[in-house]
Order: structure tokens, then C-alpha cells, then sequence
């Protein structure tokens, strides 16, 4: 944990912040449970769970036993019965399994029995990314889940918005998917202390620019805002949009931005088809068509499968660099390319977040 | 005066006929909805559950509203023995706004919270979870009671089943697995299905008290449930019973499927002349006292309930379209 002399500048980790937000979360509500496969082990979910069960005991915290779908229904019979409940999965890939319970039972509950119970159980998915992964390790599933009614879906970017969106969603009454992206978990935020619930519906424009709105969710923010800095270098000036939820879509600070910019590109790293990607342009092509000045851009995955081999694999996932050429391409601009060559000259590997990086993956 | 034994057989005469009312109560019921069912006014899937009614009646002799139970697609039996209003189950059926789930849910999504019961759906295997996570919340809460799941043989079949019975054991959670084992999944025989081990050994592997019994003598459930519940409100853990039973009808729908002969010749007949109710009924009248009057008393308090019912149903209040997207979130 780090030393914080002025509150209001402490830094945490991404990891870190999601993990105050659960220990405060469960000093607040002693009816709050964590369960998931290696919650209370050494690595204790990439630390995000650690120290959990030294303070809360195991009434409160639990290992689990490697039946996804089973156990995703033991923890909604559990919340139906007013238990609330975080449960993670290390994978989202995991995740796959449980979706008969996730999608017939607690996305419905509420819905099918008229109001009378309701679902309050938070699911923790992590994406993988890079170090050989691999096709079953890394996928960006985001839209499955956003595709359901009943459920929210929450892919934070920042370390605050971790912790804030983990508070509001263990006090929200609905299932909620908390996504986060692995190569996040590093990366350092200011953090207040106190317990503070974010928004779970909005999004939030988090650069501002005049020539092109670009929304992004989870890792491919922080990769936008990066592109961007080199953008304005070669006269982009780039708004950007951070989706923080993708169930439901904040439409309206969307067009808000696109009606400054008259363009749209949307991030995402997910693959193209039936993605959240077309899914924003939909929704911003059909509530204002006349708004936009040429026809706007996904930048996603491939519409392919990710091998392990890094030979291979590297390249596949869309990082700052790539996001930074096709905006160029975009805006048919072509002069600025040595500009972004440079900037994002790689002198090592590109499958891990950062140089300092030692797993656990 | 009468002695203390008279008082005993008394008791006894007066919890059979309770027993045997609540029988034939569920058997009328469904009667009554195939009847009516080609009216084309309860407009979804029925499950019906004749000639399995001596299961969850004689498993809910020894529960309390407190306790709860989850269910799945053939679940009016075990609304009924759990106390789930009858005007509410109809009307659910007629999609009318009184009913259950408020014409949400239809014959398959039945609730009555009021009496424990926690919910019905038609995912074989679904609801197994969530009654072990009832149970296990239970636990965590300190609330003194039982969960119930009902479901059939076809059910022993989904990885969900085992995995449930794997943390009910593992916690050593308050839980009742009732299986009713009718035979049939739809028009698949169990040993189309399954090898021939016996689902009850499958349970007991994994760690469970097992019992078996036959699910047509209602006087023998009675028998295995009193013991099994004791030792689950005691701490003992999950149970398990496997109930050899029999449906009468079509998997859905409210007619005899004999002739597609998908069942041996003579099978449901067999069956038939096991019937639960007149089992029992055997059984009171085996006393040498006459009880006509008694039986026909009986026959007309459900008859007039259940009219009272269809009549409910049939006069509520339709939902309206701008209902529709109530309820997506809580």
C-alpha cells in the first residue's frame, strides 16, 4: 500500500483500488460475502482479495470449488435469500460457464417473478492480455453480457473509477458484471480514502478536442488517451469519450460530444462483429445521422481468435500505436506517420503491460 | 371421556383424512386445469403432476412456512403441499395480473413467498443451485430452517445437480434433495439415459444421507421425510431422497399419450392401480368404519375451491401492455 501524505493525491493501483473498495464495502455491510476460485490463496486473485480473510474471516470469504455454473447459482440463491454477494472469476473466459445461470436465472429474476425477490451479486471477470494467453485465455466477451436485459455491465478504466463503480456495485440491488481488464491492474490513479459509490450508468468525457470523439472502455482508454497525446502533436485534436458502462450505453454524453466534433471513432477491444463498437455507432447513427461529418470508425480485434505464440500474437491487440494510425487514416493524413513511428518507437517486448511486469498472469 | 389412546387414534384419523384431502386436492386441481385447458384461456405449458401427488405432500408434513423450497417446470404439486395460493396459481395460469408472478410466469414460474415458496422454473437443473444457496445463506444468516429442491430423474443428468451436491456437502448445508424419479424425460426412458446404477448410490458417493422410497405411499414418504428433515434442521447436512413414481399423463399438456407408445404396454395401467390417493384411502377405509360421508365432504370443499379459484381467475384483471417493461432492474 502506498504512504499517502496529502489524502487527496494518495495513489493506488487499479488492483489496489478495487481491493479497498471491496474491504470497505464489507466493513459497511457485514451481509456482504466474497467467494471465487483462489480468493483467500497466496495470490489471492492477483492481490486484489489479499488480507481478506485475516479480517473478515471465512464466514465472510471463501475459496470455491471449480464449478462455475453450479456455484454462479449457489451465489444467487444465496442473494435471493439476501445475502449479497462478489464473486470472481481469475478468467472471464471462466465465466462462459456459468452463463445458463447468469442469463436464465439472475439476469430474470427480477423480471419473470414481477418484482417481488431481486439478484444483488456482483461478478468479477478479468480479460487477459498478451504472455501467451492464448485463444481461452484473453477473450473480450464485454458484449455477450451487455447483449442480456436485466444486467448491468461495467468495464472501469481508472483505479478511482475502480473502486467507486466496486462500492456502488456491491450496493446495487441488480446482477452486475464488473470487467476488468488485467493489463489495468497496474497502473496508478489519485484515490480518495473514504468510501465513495460512482456511477454506474454514465460515462464521462475524459479529454476534450474538437476534431474526433473516440469512446473507449476499460485498457483501450488509457491506449486512446496515449494515441491522442501524439495525435495533437500532428494537429488531431482528439475528444475522448470513457464509456465506464456498457450496460446501459450513456447515449447522451455520447451525442453530446459527437455535436462538438461531428466524428466518431469507436475503441474497443473486442472483436468487430456484434460488438459494442457497431453497437454505439448504431445508436448515434439512428438518434442523429446528421450530426456526423463522414462515416465513422470501429477499431477493434480482428474477427479472428488470438494464437499463444507471441511471434504471432504480437500486433493482434489494438495498442496506442495502432489506434494512432488508423485515426490518421480516418482523417486521410498520412504526414504525421513518421511523427506517430517515433513516439511510439518499441524497443522490447509488446505482450506484457509494461517492462516491470513479473506476472502472476 | 375418552382415554388417551381413543385421543391418539383420533389425532390420527384426523391428520389421515388432512393427509388424504390434500391429495386429492392437488389431483382435482389438475383435473380441473386439463378440463378446461382446450378453452384456450390459460394460454402456456402445462406440466401436470397426477399421479406424483403423494411426493411433496408427504415431504411438506414436516415443513414450516420458514422453510423454503425451490421447484421446476412440474412444480404445481409442490406449490400446493408447500400452502401456495390456489387463486393465484390459476390466475397466473389464465395470465391474468392477480396471479403469482403477475401473468409473468405462467404454469412454469410459479412464487408464493408468503409460504417459502421461492420460485419454479423450467431450465432442468436451474433452480438445484439456488435452493443449496438458500440453504447456505441460511447458514451465514443463522436462520433456523431447511431448503427443499424438487426436481426429476432427467435433472441427474446436468452437471449443475452434481455440482450443487458437491457444496451442500462440502458446507454441510441444510438441504432436502427430493428427486422424483418418474422414469421419463419427456418420451426418453431413464435407461436411454443413464447407466444402470442407481441415481440414489451417485448421492451417496458424493457424502449425502440417502433414502429411498416408494413415491406412491404417501404414508412411506411421511415415514423417510421425518427423519431426513430432523437430521438436516439438526446440522447433519444435505439429504437426498430418490422417489420411484410415475406420471400419469402427457409430458405438457392435459392429455393421455398411451397411444404413441413410447411406454411398454400395461406400464401406465400398472401404475394407475398404484394410484397414491386411493392408496391411502385403502388404508383409512381398511378400518372397518364407514367414512362415505367424510370422503364426499371432502370432494365438495375442494370442488367448490377450486371453482372459487377458475372463477377468481377468469373475472381478474388483465395486465396491460404498458407493464411490459416493469421490472428489469429491481
Amino acid at each position: 500500500m502506498h504512504k499517502s501524505y496529502n489524502k487527496d493525491l494518495r495513489k493506488l493501483t487499479f488492483s489496489e483500488a478495487i481491493r479497498e473498495g471491496i474491504d470497505q464495502s464489507m466493513a459497511d455491510d457485514p451481509n456482504l460475502i466474497v467467494i471465487g476460485e483462489g480468493v483467500p490463496d497466496p495470490k489471492s486473485i492477483f492481490m486484489t482479495t489479499s488480507g481478506l480473510i485475516e479480517k473478515y474471516g471465512d464466514k465472510r470469504v471463501f475459496d470455491m470449488p471449480l464449478s462455475e455454473n453450479g456455484m454462479t447459482g449457489v451465489c444467487i440463491g444465496a442473494a435471493l435469500n439476501g445475502t449479497h454477494v462478489l464473486m470472481i472469476h481469475q478468467r472471464i473466459d471462466f465465466a462462459m460457464l456459468a452463463m445458463d445461470q447468469i442469463i436464465n436465472n439472475a439476469a430474470k429474476w427480477h423480471y419473470m417473478f414481477n418484482g417481488q425477490s431481486s439478484v444483488p451479486i456482483v461478478i468479477r471477470v478479468i480479460v487477459g492480455r498478451g504472455w501467451g494467453q492464448g485463444p481461452q485465455h484473453s477473450q473480450n466477451l464485454q458484449a455477450i453480457f451487455a447483449h442480456i436485459p436485466g444486467l448491468k455491465v461495467v468495464t472501469p478504466a481508472t483505479a478511482k473509477d475502480a473502486k467507486g463503480m466496486m462500492i456502488a456495485a456491491l450496493k446495487d440491488k441488480n446482477p452486475v458484471i464488473f470487467i476488468e481488464h488485467r493489463w489495468l491492474h497496474h497502473i496508478e490513479d489519485a484515490v480518495p480514502e473514504e468510501m465513495y459509490p460512482s456511477d454506474l450508468d454514465k460515462a464521462q468525457i475524459i479529454r476534450s478536442g474538437s476534431d474526433v470523439t473516440i469512446v473507449a472502455n476499460s485498457l483501450m482508454t488509457i491506449e486512446t488517451m496515449k494515441a491522442a497525446k501524439v495525435l495533437s502533436e500532428v494537429g488531431i485534436d482528439v475528444e475522448i469519450v470513457d464509456l465506464r458502462s456498457i450496460k446501459p450505453i450513456d447515449l447522451d454524453t455520447i451525442i453530446k460530444s459527437v455535436s462538438k466534433t461531428k466524428n466518431l471513432i469507436v475503441v474497443d477491444s473486442a472483436w468487430k462483429t456484434g460488438g459494442i463498437s457497431g453497437e454505439i455507432i448504431s445508436l448515434v447513427i439512428e438518434s442523429s445521422f446528421d450530426l456526423l461529418d463522414k462515416a465513422p470508425l470501429r477499431i477493434t480485434s480482428p474477427d479472428h481468435f488470438v494464437p499463444t505464440s507471441h511471434y504471432q500474437a504480437d500486433g493482434y491487440y489494438q495498442d496506442a500505436k495502432q489506434i494512432a494510425e488508423q485515426v490518421l487514416d480516418f482523417f486521410d493524413q498520412q504526414d504525421g506517420i513518421d511523427i506517430i513511428n517515433k513516439k511510439f518507437k518499441i524497443d522490447g517486448p509488446v505482450d506484457v503491460p509494461n517492462r516491470e511486469f513479473h506476472g502472476p498472469f | 371421556m375418552t382415554s388417551q389412546y381413543q385421543q391418539l387414534l383420533l389425532e390420527a384419523e384426523t391428520e389421515l383424512f388432512n393427509i388424504y384431502s390434500q391429495l386429492l386436492r392437488i389431483r382435482r386441481i389438475e383435473e380441473a386445469i386439463a378440463e378446461k385447458y382446450s378453452e384456450w384461456q390459460m394460454r402456456c405449458p402445462v406440466h401436470l403432476s397426477i399421479g406424483q401427488e403423494a411426493i411433496p405432500v408427504g415431504i411438506s408434513m414436516y415443513l414450516s412456512k420458514a422453510d423454503h423450497v425451490y421447484s421446476n417446470h412440474r412444480s404445481h404439486g409442490h406449490y400446493f403441499a408447500k400452502g401456495g395460493s390456489l387463486k393465484k396459481m390459476i390466475a397466473e395460469l389464465y395470465g391474468k395480473e392477480t396471479g403469482c408472478c403477475g401473468g409473468r410466469g405462467g404454469s412454469m414460474h410459479l412464487i408464493d413467498l408468503d409460504v417459502g415458496f421461492m420460485g419454479s422454473t423450467p431450465i432442468v437443473g436451474g433452480t438445484v443451485p439456488l435452493a443449496v444457496g438458500d440453504a447456505w445463506s441460511a447458514v451465514l444468516k443463522d436462520e433456523k430452517r431447511v431448503s427443499v429442491i424438487y426436481f426429476g430423474d432427467g435433472c441427474f443428468e446436468e452437471g449443475v445437480m452434481h455440482e450443487a451436491m458437491n457444496f451442500a456437502t462440502l458446507h454441510k448445508l441444510p438441504v432436502i434433495f427430493v428427486c422424483e424419479n418418474n422414469g421419463y424425460s419427456v418420451y426418453t426412458q431413464l435407461n436411454e439415459r443413464q447407466s444402470s446404477r442407481k441415481i440414489i448410490d451417485i448421492a451417496k458417493a458424493h457424502g449425502i444421507q440417502t433414502y429411498n422410497a416408494d413415491g406412491n405411499d404417501v404414508i412411506g414418504v411421511i415415514e423417510v421425510a421425518y427423519n431426513a428433515i430432523e437430521r438436516a434442521r439438526n446440522g447433519h447436512g444435505p439429504q437426498f431422497f430418490e422417489f420411484k413414481t410415475y406420471r400419469w399423463l402427457e409430458h405438457c399438456g392435459p392429455d393421455d399419450d398411451d397411444h404413441l407408445n413410447y411406454r411398454p404396454q400395461g406400464e401406465l395401467s400398472t401404475w394407475k392401480d398404484r394410484c397414491p390417493i386411493e392408496k391411502l384411502k385403502n388404508h383409512i377405509v381398511g378400518k372397518d368404519v364407514n367414512y362415505a360421508e367424510k370422503f364426499q365432504l371432502i370432494e365438495i370443499e375442494i370442488e367448490t375451491e377450486i371453482s372459487e379459484a377458475f372463477e377468481f381467475a377468469i373475472n381478474s384483471k388483465s395486465p396491460t401492455k404498458d407493464q411490459i417493461d416493469q421490472y428489469i432492474y429491481a
